[in-house]
């Protein structure tokens, strides 16, 4: 018995001593092109569509385009790059206050201005007042990012990966940078499941389709290359990665991926990383994510599933992509 | 063959033991097959396997639904037991035992397996109708247990001296506190009904973490919020009182923790019903709660040093490490208060803190985040009592000698270093970011997979052994069923005169 009892605990630390790779401090991995160019957009026409859980059929009378992928680090690094130059956005430091300025804190990393959001003063709501806001914290060793002199360069590897630790502050600018602007909520949903209804009346829960599989996303289960890489949290794919592809790392074997496009071309719409949705909700000061993220179970990437953060906050499975 | 069914029939639903044990055993059969549906199972490829083994219909809109089916079930067959024990604790007479026994049993196996059946086996409404069936008789059963066991029967007026609760009058101080648990009960249920009616009328179906942080919320979600936290918090309540009976807990500290626990259990109820009208009702809550905690607190003291006493009573001094060594002797009745404590480390402490810091971190984490730590803290909770009626079941199934010791202290260590693990998952953003989590998450994982891992296969085993001795002639079973044969012969004929007693004095009087 003293033997099992021995060798149970000793099992324990074995498996607890496999400590995995933390995701600041990750080697790049090497760069994989999957063909799908973040670049593009789609149009969703006018029209209704099954909204919410409960499918409930609702009206968007106007066409839009939302783009293809996720706005990668590379874009990201452009953006930074171009409005630098422009004097639009600065490297500077922010005080963010919570809890009736109880509790403030600096932040330090590229900051912008933003015009502030109408408060109503309802209980737990913040308020976003107008003035300079943090886009992406920097430096900052979760970032994909490096900086030398005045320019921005993502790092090699990731440079078609969703641009993360970015702020809704920092996704709004840079969608309104390009005349562009954050999905709104509803766009969001539309875009993800398009259209049609089963004889249930209910949408499809995935950008796919109603069943769900191992390799249709990146999730906390996806079992793909980087989770074989970094362990079992793994990490961010390229954009566009679930197109049907088999892709292989030296060292790591094949992953073989289902086309996991939306109704209307989107990839990634669930998984990856979260998106900030542009909706300002009423007496709070929330914003939106939606799609879930490659830390989250399956339940996550269902299309009405919402999450939602203060503005300000930033993490390493945090995104966006923009809408016009 | 015959014979050997209705003996073991006899046994199983005719005694309150084997009743009881057919419940645990149901609960441990939905637990495990159901378990396999969420979390790792799912990743490790079982939860395909069980849906396709058994025909499950699960699609994706309707997990929300499910698992309030699956909660409901579960919920049903636990108050089922602790009504069985209520009514094996409480002096009442046995046609209203046999009665109130019947008709919930009915109850919860028509909601366990018509719930379920409409839940995971596609949605046939005559399912759905005989849940409803189920959960109205479990409603009527508890209408019996409260005319049962009211409080202000004189036979069951307490005299003078008595060393447990008692009012002016001699009334039964801890009936009245499972008298008013029941009551507040059965009036909760009510707002769960209520609301259950407008579904898919006014009313769809939510999960109470995921609308956490809507600005607003509905009167119908309002009374579920209100309505999910004072079942568990009941169900909490019921357990602390049946324990009690079973350390037969006296004394100084019971006139004063019963007292203080009928009143925490009747504002606890009026503060989380009232939530609906009044944004203030967390304040009648947390008088409530202060309340009943102090209850379980007096409890705590009062079987812990029980445990001393009795355990040392043959040495004339007893030194402080033969005092610990008495605690420590037999885990099934030290655990039961020490789950207790223990809750306070897991949940009653996170809540209050979280609560105290609401605004400066919990809301300063992303929704998923607060999602998990309410979900975790109320699993953790759920779990903790479960662990507490499996202390004392295996007290009524006799375990003596070393395999008592194992198993009380297995359950004990194992389900602490899984609920443990829980709170420390569920808490870990006030200490690691989302980029440097991975061990963490790794660590707890493990420590909540193995934690429960152990309890689940160490109850498999005990299961196992029920299983087993019902196919032996003699096994414990025929002892638990003899035994309660006569404790119930001997009180129906106690009861039988004592009605001969007042038929007589009738007739005189009438002479």
């Amino acid at each position: 018995m003293k033997k099992l009892i021995f060798s149970l605990i000793l099992l324990v630390f074995l498996i607890t001593a496999c400590q995995a790779t933390p995701l600041t401090q990750q080697v790049p991995p090497p760069y994989i092109d999957t063909g799908i160019d973040p670049e593009s957009w789609a149009t969703i026409p006018a029209g209704k569509f099954p909204l919410g859980q409960q499918s409930v059929m609702t009206d968007i009378d106007y066409d839009y385009e939302m783009m293809v992928t996720h706005v990668t680090v590379e874009q990201y690094a452009n953006f930074l790059n171009e409005a630098f130059a422009s004097g639009d956005i600065q490297m500077g430091e922010v005080d963010i206050a919570v809890d009736d300025r109880d509790l403030i804190w600096t932040e330090k990393g590229v900051t912008g201005y933003y015009e502030g959001d109408d408060y109503d003063g309802y209980k737990h709501e913040e308020e976003v007042l107008a003035e300079d806001k943090i886009l992406i914290p920097f430096p900052n060793s979760t970032l994909r990012l490096t900086r030398e002199g005045d320019t921005f360069t993502a790092i090699p590897g990731y440079e078609n990966h969703p641009m993360t630790m970015v702020t809704w502050f920092g996704a709004n600018t840079y969608c309104e940078y390009y005349d562009y602007r954050l999905p709104l909520e509803l766009e969001w949903e539309k875009a993800f499941r398009g259209t049609e209804v089963n004889d249930k009346s209910d949408g499809i829960p995935f950008p796919w389709g109603y069943e769900f599989q191992q390799n249709n996303a990146n999730y906390y289960a996806s079992f793909d290359i980087y989770e074989e890489m970094y362990g079992k949290l793994g990490s961010t794919t390229p954009v566009g990665f679930y197109n049907g592809q088999t892709y292989s790392i030296d060292g790591y074997g094949d992953y073989e991926t289902i086309d996991s496009p939306s109704p209307y071309g989107l990839y990634d719409m669930a998984g990856n990383v979260w998106q900030w949705a542009g909706d300002n909700h009423s007496n709070q000061h929330y914003r939106h994510l939606r799609g879930g993220s490659f830390m989250t179970y399956e339940i996550d990437l269902r299309n009405w599933k919402e999450n939602g953060v203060a503005p300000y906050h930033y993490d390493p499975d945090v995104g966006f992509r923009c809408a016009r | 063959m015959k014979e050997f069914l209705g003996k073991r029939f006899e046994y199983l639903f005719r005694s309150t033991k084997g009743l009881t044990l057919v419940a645990i055993a149901l609960v441990a059969i939905v637990t495990g097959i159901w378990g396999t549906l969420s979390g790792p199972m799912v990743e490790w490829g079982v939860r395909d396997i069980i849906v396709n083994t058994l025909g499950m219909d699960i699609i994706p809109a309707d997990r929300e639904g499910r698992i309030i089916m699956l909660y409901h079930t579960i919920a049903m067959t636990i108050i089922a037991i602790e009504v069985y024990f209520i009514t094996e604790v409480l002096p009442m007479k046995r046609r209203e035992q046999v009665s109130i026994n019947a008709v919930i049993t009915i109850g919860y196996m028509l909601a366990l397996f018509f719930g379920l059946g409409f839940a995971y086996f596609g949605h046939n409404y005559a399912f759905h109708g005989l849940f409803l069936v189920g959960q109205t008789l479990i409603f009527s059963a508890g209408l019996m247990l409260l005319a049962a066991i009211w409080p202000w029967q004189e036979k069951y007026l307490l005299p003078e001296g008595s060393p447990y609760a008692r009012s002016k009058n001699g009334v039964d101080l801890e009936r009245v506190a499972f008298f008013a648990m029941a009551a507040m009960t059965l009036t909760s249920s009510i707002w769960g009904a209520v609301t259950g009616s407008y579904w898919g009328n006014g009313h769809e179906t939510f999960l109470g973490e995921d609308i956490i942080r809507h600005p607003g919320h509905t009167a119908l979600q309002k009374a579920i919020i209100g309505h999910l936290h004072i079942m568990v918090s009941l169900v909490a309540s019921a357990i602390t009182l049946i324990v009690g009976r079973w350390l037969d807990f006296k004394g100084k500290l019971h006139k004063w923790g019963i007292p203080l626990g009928i009143f925490g259990i009747i504002v606890l109820t009026i503060g989380a019903l009232s939530i609906v009208w009044f944004t203030w009702a967390h304040n009648i809550i947390y008088v409530g709660a202060v309340f009943i905690m102090m209850e379980a607190l007096f409890f705590v003291i009062y079987s812990w040093d029980m445990l001393i006493r009795t355990g040392t009573a043959h040495i004339e001094k007893p030194t402080f490490f033969q005092k610990m060594g008495a605690l420590f002797s037999d885990p099934l009745k030290f655990g039961v208060g020490w789950q207790m404590v223990f809750m306070n480390f897991t949940v009653s402490g996170v809540g209050i803190f979280l609560a105290i810091r609401l605004d400066k971190v919990f809301r300063v984490w992303p929704h998923r985040e607060e999602r998990i730590t309410l979900t975790g803290h109320w699993h953790v909770l759920a779990a903790l009592i479960a662990t507490i009626i499996i202390l004392y079941y295996a007290d009524l199934s006799g375990l003596k000698g070393k395999t008592r010791k194992w198993f009380g202290w297995i359950v004990i260590i194992a389900s602490d270093i899984a609920f443990a693990g829980a709170t420390i998952f569920s808490m870990k953003r006030l200490f690691v970011d989302a980029s440097n989590q991975q061990t963490t998450v790794n660590n707890t994982m493990l420590m909540i997979e193995f934690g429960l891992g152990i309890i689940l296969v160490l109850f498999a085993l005990f299961m196992i052994w029920r299983l087993y001795d019902l196919f032996q002639d003699d096994g414990l079973w025929t002892k638990e069923l003899k035994e309660e044969k006569q404790f119930n012969t001997k009180n129906e004929i106690e009861e039988q005169k004592q009605k001969l007693a007042e038929l007589e004095k009738t007739l005189k009087e009438a002479e």
